[in-house]
């Protein structure tokens, strides 16, 4: 059987798919968070550097790699749409930024709340919270360019063109810790050296990535479909029958 | 697992401010995030149903 993926490009044949994926994907975003705090809170030892404190990578780490990844998905999306005119990638686009602000606000607050006890400062001007913060501001640059524009299509293409110029700043705020002398520690997790944790630090930690990923993926679905209301405002694709035929009587 | 009581728990070897407060706020924030989005389609919807049923009844929501 075969599936012609290309007729979920149309918000009206999108909209109700994305709507049955959403529990799927809320549900198991919980139960995996449930799982990795259990296993980051119960079962992954004691840092022998750092104590306790390094508990905080169960949130920190995973909100971090959102911030960065959610930004390139975004900007893929942007160019799609700029590539093929497609209104669907614009509203992806569009409903990725406000997750990607809060995962990349969150990466930052809880590292100061790692820098404090490790450093002893909330904050430094080091290469990787530098380059973070950027990202945020990047994130509230292309949300602010949307709400600026009244024109639609010109909202969406000058916002495309913000976030995909913006990229940039992924490799390096990802290469940061290496390119330049950071305080902030380098990878603990590397392609080509492998992991430097414990064993239960690693899979607690990516399990909870895997939980915001999945977390992510739902409320980007649920507010594209809050978009694809807001800008196509008559079509009801979920309305009740009922309501429907009132409306065609109305007229 | 390491902890021998529930004070010991919460108190995360001295470092219970800075652990409590990452995994609160980013709670909070998810919450908010569902909250905003809940409220934000239940907008959305009556707003769209008001057009759609508009001319008959603006209060139609």
């Amino acid at each position: 059987m075969s599936v012609n993926w290309s007729k979920y490009s149309a918000p009206m044949a999108f909209y109700p798919l994305a709507g049955r994926l959403i529990p799927w994907f809320a549900v198991v975003a919980v139960v995996l968070m449930g799982v990795g705090l259990y296993m980051g809170f119960f079962v992954a030892p004691t840092d022998f550097q750092q104590g306790e404190s390094y508990r905080i990578i169960f949130v920190h780490v995973p909100a971090a790699w959102m911030s960065m990844f959610l930004y390139v998905v975004m900007a893929i999306w942007a160019g799609v749409g700029m590539g093929l005119n497609a209104r669907l990638s614009f509203m992806m686009a569009q409903a990725i930024a406000p997750t990607g602000a809060m995962f990349t606000f969150l990466a930052l607050l809880t590292g100061a709340m790692w820098g404090k006890p490790t450093w002893g400062a909330w904050w430094v001007w080091d290469a990787r919270l530098t380059s973070e913060l950027i990202l945020l501001f990047q994130y509230a640059g292309v949300m602010l360019l949307r709400t600026s524009i009244d024109d639609m299509r010109r909202a969406d293409r000058s916002s495309a063109v913000f976030s995909l110029v913006g990229v940039v700043n992924v490799p390096i705020i990802y290469f940061s810790v290496q390119w330049w002398n950071t305080l902030h520690q380098g990878a603990s997790v590397s392609m080509s050296t492998g992991s430097k944790m414990a064993a239960t630090m690693l899979m607690a930690m990516l399990i909870m990535t895997v939980a915001f990923w999945l977390y992510s993926i739902a409320v980007i679905l649920a507010r594209v479909r809050c978009i694809v209301v807001e800008r196509d405002s008559l079509p009801v694709w979920d309305e009740k029958p009922a309501v429907i035929q009132e409306a065609v009587e109305a007229r | 697992m390491q902890w021998g009581s529930a004070s010991e728990f919460f108190a995360m070897g001295g470092y219970g401010l800075y652990v409590w407060t990452s995994f609160l706020a980013t709670a909070l924030c998810m919450l908010w995030e569902v909250l905003a989005l809940w409220r934000r389609r239940v907008a959305a919807r009556a707003e769209q149903r008001a057009a759609l049923l508009g001319g008959m009844d603006e209060t139609a929501t």
